[in-house]
């Protein structure tokens, strides 16, 4: 493409269409203008372009730029008019959802999950040979799903052959129809042993859309998703966008392919962090779905938690989690029957917002919780692989599912960012901070940072088509950083010293010794940061090893510097007079809510 | 964004019903276009796939996959019923024959010779839709099913457990705050209205004496548990057998029937009424409901749905629908432009509303929902 200086980006989502445009200034490229509308794929309008232009002509007021001719996308940009590529990204329709398959469970079924996780889909069932179903119970449930695509993998090249065609004989004998388009045929991606090609073609060719791609496990120490991944990106456009009302106009407006929301922050993550070299958690928190995504040492992982979020799936957080888990952040003492109501009221009217201190405090308790297990799902999927090829031991090929096995070591995790409407909108970003340290519990040195409109799937596209304009947006100005956690791992009494630290702050140097169960708060704005040396007690750990001092520098934000002295996991009194005061005086510290309320 | 505008519940003693009677697959249709149909008459039909039983023949007949189509006795396509013999290996000696007989009646479908697996297909189930109210054809959807158009009293409920049923109104409380304990004989077969909570000591007295439905103003979790026996995670209901259909009108914890509502059920009280209890509150959001008919009614009074017609006003009549004032119907008397800071501590847009007491409060305008005059 020749230049590109000015882009109109939108990403369609379930309930909103979000419009920003982006343009090239002196200083290199800005985010300047956004404009939002509803989603038009349902009825009455049954037409995704309506909620697009509706969104863009917002864009056009605010910025005074003319960016349509009628219903048409002005190409390319000469002064005030027109743009040089329009770009998208869509989860509209409930996003892609597909079911998996492998022969084993845990080892080609868990890198089929990972391989259309990482797509951007919602993965709605793992089905194996050994997973403990009845052949007919598989084809049931197949058919009771109705998903957009199926992944068939297992099977290392030269290794089994029936068990692999034994699967595609149940797709087979399901016949499930598509979502979209009933008089489609379903698309089945097959990778699995190549040597069961011929088979697996006879059983489905004539039932299905089959795609055939290389094996996801040629052998079983490496992993190779790359090629099945880009085959079900090219699907979704093909069969399962193209079937969704009005998605084949706007197929021919975008300058490039439209991805999957997930695929797009995926891609973008793995932008910023090559670039800045760094490891890097992401998680995005919506009213049904709780996406984490992961690059560390350049390996990509993201998963999604279909029934965990704040408003549609928030009784189910409650039924997950348990009373007691949620109960634990709350600062006062409530009714437990009390509390499930007003989390059930939450569920029936999804739209509404806590308008009195307490219920904030409980959504923001429930949110910790929902944060949480999303996390503890990725970390236990984000196990030793490469997006291309990693080399395993046979003796760690059965040991996939430890934790220790995970990819996902917050000891050496750099960037914390949070979106979603609990967290990028929360009244205060103290409690966003607080919220992402609660669930995550960081360890070591880590950045904290919201993105504050969600422009992370827009910026993901715009990295495929220009990457150095999508990496200078996100630095200046698609996230707003939070602070740093310093937070020495151990765990010991309430009131022995785990940490002394001095820091050079522009205010001037700062020291201070760290008390186990304490938090610290130091004023330090984003522009600025301080070199700070860590003197972890013995059996305590910031990054160094047990006792070892750690040297670095850390950078501020909207909130500053936070130093954690309250062990990892985090200690919580069991007794509830001693728990309250905790938490009254942690959130005092953080001044999360503000005076003594 | 033009409005923030919450829709509210449909809540109307008369309005055009219209509820789409379709089939899971496609299938019969046996009504015509026009025909007057009743709430317990078939309008549609089709035969489900029958289930599937997959056997693997290669160990039950000790034999290599490549020569289990061999040994069928049956070929793709073929009936087979139960005991029948459906494969069997073909020894020199007749002694060491095996046979392996059909564990169920149905059709082969598929015989893989790379697995060894016999695929067979069970005969089809009948499935039958009703027309659920009494009513009118007024659209046919070919091979699909109908929509069945009626006129009378409808009101959307905010949750509800259990299928569709239907039976006589009756009013067990005279006030929609009213507390209820206790059911008697005469609730046997009806729709039975119970205040201000659906309590699971109710829920178990109307099984015993043979009531088919409950309504009331809110519900307990934690009795919602105990009833289902799980932990509610995803709002989609309409399948629980529980023996009753559930429908609450307000929402959870202990809250009076709106005064529209109790007003409307009680001059219903008598009629033939079809509830059901099914919700899913995403993707194609569905409220219980509770449909009287009522083809004798005033005809020209049928109101058609507005909702989506006009915004908020000054003085429409609303809902609050989350704590502090939850449940409490009053008049908006202020739409202020300004987002204005509530206790919370979050910035949003507000609307001033005057309860019917007199007293007026700042509340978000995405906690309010309207109601229809």
């Amino acid at each position: 493409m020749d230049k590109i200086d000015v882009v109109i980006a939108t990403d369609c989502g379930s309930t909103t269409t979000k419009a920003i445009l982006i343009e090239k200034k002196e200083d290199g490229y800005h985010q300047t203008f956004r404009g939002e509308a509803p989603t038009t794929v349902e009825a009455p309008f049954e037409d995704v372009t309506r909620g697009v232009l509706n969104a863009i002509q917002e864009v056009e007021e605010l910025s005074g730029r003319q960016i349509l001719d009628g219903e048409h996308i002005i190409t390319p940009a000469e002064g005030q008019r027109g743009v040089d590529i329009y770009i998208s990204t869509s989860s509209a329709g409930g996003g892609l959802q597909m079911v998996v398959s492998g022969v084993v469970k845990s080892m080609t079924g868990d890198s089929a999950q990972r391989c259309a996780l990482g797509a951007g889909a919602i993965v709605m069932d793992v089905l194996a040979a050994n997973d403990g179903r009845r052949p007919h119970q598989k084809i049931e449930r197949i058919r009771q799903l109705r998903p957009d695509m199926v992944l068939l993998a297992g099977g290392t090249d030269g290794g089994t052959v029936s068990h692999v065609v034994e699967l595609a004989e149940y797709v087979g004998a399901a016949d499930p129809k598509p979502r979209f388009g009933s008089g489609f045929k379903l698309p089945v991606i097959y990778g699995g042993n190549t040597e069961a090609r011929a088979e697996v073609e006879a059983v489905l060719g004539e039932k299905t859309a089959l795609t055939l791609t290389e094996n996801i496990r040629p052998i079983l120490e490496r992993e190779n998703l790359g090629p099945a991944r880009q085959v079900i990106h090219d699907l979704f456009l093909e069969h399962v966008m193209a079937q969704a009302p009005g998605y084949r106009k706007l197929m021919d407006w975008t300058g490039a392919p439209i991805m999957p929301t997930p695929g797009a922050v995926g891609e973008i993550m793995q932008t910023i962090a090559r670039q800045m070299g760094i490891n890097v958690v992401g998680v995005d928190i919506g009213g049904a779905t709780t996406d984490v995504f992961s690059v560390f040492s350049e390996v990509f992982n993201r998963t999604v938690s279909a029934n965990l979020g704040m408003s549609y799936s928030i009784s189910n957080v409650l039924a997950e989690a348990g009373l007691e888990q949620i109960l634990r952040w709350v600062p006062f003492q409530i009714e437990e029957a009390d509390l499930r109501d007003r989390i059930k009221n939450k569920m029936i009217r999804p739209t509404t917002i806590p308008q009195l201190l307490q219920e904030l405090q409980v959504e923001q308790a429930i949110a910790r919780e929902a944060l949480r297990l999303a996390f503890v799902q990725h970390r236990e999927l984000a196990v030793g692989l490469k997006g291309v090829q990693i080399e395993r031991t046979l003796s760690d090929v059965f040991n996939q599912n430890d934790e220790v096995d995970s990819l996902v070591q917050m000891m050496d995790l750099d960037l914390l960012v949070g979106s979603g409407g609990v967290l990028s909108h929360a009244p205060r970003r103290a409690q966003s901070a607080a919220m992402l340290i609660d669930a995550f519990q960081p360890e070591g040195v880590t950045r904290l940072a919201v993105d504050s409109i969600f422009m992370m799937p827009h910026l993901g596209v715009l990295s495929t088509v220009n990457e150095e304009a999508a990496t200078q947006v996100f630095e200046r100005d698609c996230l707003i950083y939070l602070g740093t956690c310093v937070a020495p791992k151990g765990s010991g009494k309430a009131g022995e010293t785990c940490l002394k630290y001095s820091v050079d702050l522009p205010a001037g140097r700062r020291e201070g010794s760290l008390c186990v169960g304490q938090l610290h708060l130091l004023e330090l704005d984003a522009d600025e940061e301080g070199e700070i040396v860590l003197m972890p007690a013995r059996d305590w750990d910031v990054g160094g090893g047990p006792g070892q001092e750690v040297r670095t520098v850390v950078r501020g934000g909207v909130v500053g510097l936070i130093i954690d002295g309250r062990g990892r996991p985090i200690q919580i009194a069991e007794s509830e007079e001693e728990r309250l005061a905790q938490m009254t005086a942690w959130h005092r510290t953080m001044n999360l809510y503000g005076g003594d309320r | 964004m033009a409005h923030a505008y919450t829709p509210g519940l449909r809540v109307t003693p008369h309005a055009v019903v219209r509820k789409d009677r379709k089939l899971p697959l496609q299938g019969q249709v046996v009504v015509a276009q026009g025909d007057a149909v009743r709430r317990d008459q078939v309008v549609a039909r089709t035969d489900l796939p029958g289930d599937v039983v997959a056997l693997n023949l290669v160990n039950r007949l000790g034999c290599a996959p490549a020569e289990v189509p061999r040994y069928m006795l049956h070929k793709e396509g073929d009936a087979v019923r139960e005991g029948e013999p459906l494969a069997a290996t073909q020894p020199f000696i007749k002694w060491f024959k095996t046979t392996v007989n059909s564990p169920a009646t149905g059709v082969v479908e598929s015989v893989s010779a790379v697995t060894g697996q016999v695929i067979l297909r069970k005969e089809p189930r009948p499935v039958e839709v009703l027309a659920y109210v009494d009513g009118q054809v007024v659209e046919l959807f070919e091979g699909e099913g109908v929509s069945v158009e009626t006129r009378g009293a409808f009101i959307q409920g905010i949750f509800g457990v259990g299928g569709e049923c239907w039976g006589p109104l009756h009013m067990a409380v005279g006030s929609p705050g009213e507390l209820l304990t206790a059911l008697g004989a005469e609730c046997a077969g009806k729709i039975v209205v119970v205040g201000s909570l659906v309590t699971l000591d109710l829920i178990e007295i109307a099984r015993k004496v043979g009531a088919i439905g409950l309504v009331g103003g809110g519900l307990r979790d934690q009795d919602l548990r105990a009833l289902l026996g799980y932990d509610l995670g995803v709002a989609i209901t309409g399948d629980e057998d529980i023996g009753l259909t559930v429908v609450v009108t307000e929402g959870f914890g202990e809250v009076a029937i709106a005064h529209k509502t109790f007003d409307i059920l009680k001059a219903c009280e008598g009629k033939e009424t079809s509830i059901s209890g099914a919700t899913q509150i995403r993707a194609g959001v569905l409220r219980p409901e509770i449909i009287v008919p009522d083809p004798e009614g005033d005809q020209r009074r049928s109101e058609v749905d507005r909702r989506e017609k006009h915004g908020m006003d000054i003085g429409d009549l609303l809902r609050v629908i989350r704590v502090p004032y939850f449940g409490r119907i009053g008049r908006v008397s202020a739409l202020p432009a300004e987002l204005q800071e509530v206790e919370s501590g979050a910035l949003v847009r507000v609307l001033e509303v005057e309860f019917e007491s007199g007293e007026k409060a700042v509340v978000p305008r995405a906690n309010v929902e309207m109601i229809e005059e």
